[in-house]
């Protein structure tokens, strides 16, 4: 993997191993001004391995250089410093109108003075494509995105679903290499979403062509991703499938970022030759892979779905159900234990025979693996 | 049955009798006496108007009659309004190929940047015209600026107070911030993640601004088009004061008419027939702007 998050900050000149395939991205750094005189590092010596073929997700809360580090490979954006490579080519000195690479802008961007088909030909006049190649591509791409019969409309005739669908026809007409989309379903309602969540994922298995998504949206990426990289301060802090950094989170921000998650800090414990932590007065929980904090504190990363509390699980704690909230799909308690740590607990159905009720004595379980240690902050950067 | 309550914000009817009597009063007013002065006669002594209908003051636009009282076609009026549409379109050109670059550099700036250069466009609208045009006379007479810098560089002095020349660079001069403003206004609404767009998709930067940006332009490109032509086309300051009068155009003509010609009836057809020229103009302009569906509206 390209971003170790392990790894200690690194200033030398990036080692770049360009591959045969794929979008490699290294040591890019770049820095804005701010309007009150300050500098802000939108990206900072970020580096990203892209595979051919995959959809790859760039999440992370606004400000975190995701959108910068797209519209770099776009070539909208000139980086400071790094490199960008498709497959052995270097490309960050190539201007946006010669990279075999497009966008889907989040406000569509459509032109609005053009026809749906004159938007989706757009790029292929630029090619100089001969015109009955571009009318075959213009039909071809209707269809693809399921337009068909609305070429003859104006962007402003059409509703968000269809734009972004005329946004997304126009970008993959010139058939690119990779296909950038930054935010795009963000200006859609829920539902619309969900629905274009599947249709492109099922653009990217039949073009095949390596799409690059940018999200602030956690639930998005989990679906969406073949792989996910999630951002902070200017670099990808973890990169890996969504299994993996749900399961498996490097860091607290990372655990925090992608679903609801409890952080507990204990003292480690030694347990003969094992490193323990006990809560609250519950029995000792092995952590095998974990490194302690210079105090000699381990903060652990616990989903609240997998806090048990029907015995099905190794005993963590004894404590007191303090809150509930019935949510249909699972119930929302949070369980407070003796030291006054209070834990959320998602409870699947069914919830009959397990007597919840405010106050009563509940115990916590979970299955070891579902206990994360996590790296200590200061060496998580 | 008690009147419906007027919607809140909005004033009732009589509140717009002051603005309706202003526009009686000055504009439809004066162009009903136009008008009806272009179809009297002219005194035998000249000056002032005799009230019997006739259509001479339009005939004489185009014939004269000759000792035999046969009509005789003249083209002379007709060169007048040739010379006066193309003093008024070098004028359009002109400030379209400066004002555009311009509005468009303006365009991109911060928007505090674009407040005040916005503001700096229009510092002229601040001082008279009359001033104006009487310091341009100062940089271009004898004596002037550009006459001195050219001594000093030994080139010799240049005639070009009361030239043609100095009339149309009084036009372009007078009339760049009516061209610049509604340019600036359609093209700091433009969104220039469509320019990105385009970008992206291939085109190059000259091909970016004609097939993206001088088409979403177009509404201010129309607007400052009309707001030049039209009062370049009847202009007089200039020509007057600039050009020394010595090429005929329309607005000295009609002003002659009144003045030393003494034929207020020709005067009038002659500004009834500018009007009917312009008309037949916005009527074109609008026929255009629905078969394109461009929005056009003649502001700054």
């Amino acid at each position: 993997m390209v971003a170790d998050p392990g790894r200690p900050v690194d200033r030398r000149p990036p080692a770049v191993v360009a591959r045969e395939n794929g979008l490699t991205i290294a040591g890019a750094t770049k820095t804005f001004d701010t309007p009150e005189g300050g500098q802000v590092h939108a990206l900072d010596d970020a580096a990203l391995a892209i595979r051919d073929g995959e959809l790859f997700v760039m999440l992370g809360p606004s400000g975190c250089g995701k959108t910068t580090l797209l519209r770099a490979i776009a070539g909208l954006e000139t980086l400071d410093s790094g490199e960008i490579y498709l497959g052995r080519d270097r490309i960050d000195g190539t201007p946006a109108h010669s990279r075999p690479v497009n966008t889907v802008f989040q406000s569509y961007a459509l032109f609005p003075h053009l026809t749906v088909a004159e938007n989706i030909a757009f790029g292929l006049q630029m090619d100089r494509l001969p015109r009955a190649a571009i009318a075959d591509r213009v039909a071809e791409m209707l269809a693809l995105v399921r337009l068909d019969g609305l070429d003859q409309r104006r962007p402003n005739q059409l509703s968000g679903g269809q734009q972004q669908r005329v946004a997304l026809a126009r970008a993959l007409a010139k058939r690119p290499r990779v296909l950038l989309l930054d935010e795009p379903l963000a200006a859609l309602d829920l539902k619309l979403r969900r629905g274009m969540q599947d249709e492109l994922r099922r653009l990217q298995r039949t073009t095949g062509i390596t799409f690059v998504f940018v999200t602030h949206d956690q639930e998005e990426a989990l679906s969406l991703g073949d792989r996910i990289a999630v951002f902070s301060q200017g670099r990808p802090a973890q990169v890996g499938t969504p299994e993996e950094v749900y399961e498996r989170p490097v860091s607290r921000f990372v655990a925090d970022f992608i679903g609801d998650t409890n952080f507990v800090t204990l003292p480690m414990q030694a347990d003969g030759p094992r490193q323990v932590v006990r809560f609250a007065g519950g029995p000792p929980v092995v952590l095998p892979d974990s490194v302690p904090a210079p105090d000699g504190t381990v903060t652990v990363a616990i989903r609240p779905e997998r806090l048990r509390v029907d015995g099905s699980a190794p005993e963590l704690a004894t404590g007191v159900l303090t809150e509930l909230v019935y949510m249909g799909t699972d119930l929302r308690c949070t369980v407070t234990l003796s030291d006054g740590t209070a834990l959320a607990v998602r409870v699947p159905p069914p919830f009959g025979g397990l007597h919840l009720v405010p106050g009563a004595t509940v115990r916590l379980g979970a299955r070891p693996v579902d206990v994360r240690p996590l790296v200590p902050e200061g060496s998580a950067r | 049955m008690r009147a419906t309550r007027r919607a809140p914000g909005t004033l009732p009817w009589f509140a717009s009798v002051p603005a309706l009597v202003v526009a009686a009063l000055f504009t439809i007013g004066p162009l009903v006496v136009v008008v009806a002065f272009s179809f009297m006669t002219r005194p035998p002594t000249g000056g002032g108007v005799v009230f019997r209908f006739t259509t001479d003051a339009y005939r004489s636009f185009l014939f004269t009659k000759d000792f035999t009282g046969q009509l005789r076609f003249n083209p002379t009026y007709l060169q007048v309004f040739a010379t006066s549409a193309m003093q008024a379109t070098v004028t359009t050109v002109v400030c379209l190929l400066l004002a555009f670059p311009l509005a468009l550099w303006i365009a991109t700036r911060s928007p505090r940047a674009q407040g005040l250069l916005v503001l700096a466009v229009t510092i002229p609208f601040w001082t008279n015209l009359l001033v104006r045009t009487y310091s341009w006379m100062l940089v271009l007479n004898e004596n002037g600026l550009i006459n001195r810098v050219s001594r000093a560089m030994g080139l010799g002095s240049h005639e070009l107070l009361y030239t043609p020349l100095a009339s149309q660079l009084g036009l372009i001069y007078t009339f760049l911030p009516f061209m610049v403003l509604p340019l600036y206004s359609s093209l700091s609404g433009f969104d220039f993640r469509l320019a990105e767009a385009a970008y992206d998709l291939g085109a190059h930067k000259l091909t970016v601004l004609r097939r993206v940006i001088l088409p979403l332009a177009r509404p201010g490109i129309v607007s400052g088009i009309l707001l030049v032509f039209m009062p370049a086309l009847g202009s007089y300051v200039q020509p007057v004061l600039l050009g020394g009068g010595k090429v005929l155009l329309i607005g000295n003509l009609v002003a002659a008419q009144f003045g030393d010609s003494r034929n207020w009836p020709f005067g009038a057809a002659l500004s009834v027939i500018i009007l009917a020229v312009l008309v037949a103009g916005l009527l074109v302009v609008r026929w255009w702007a629905r078969r394109t569906g461009t929005t056009v509206s003649i502001s700054l």
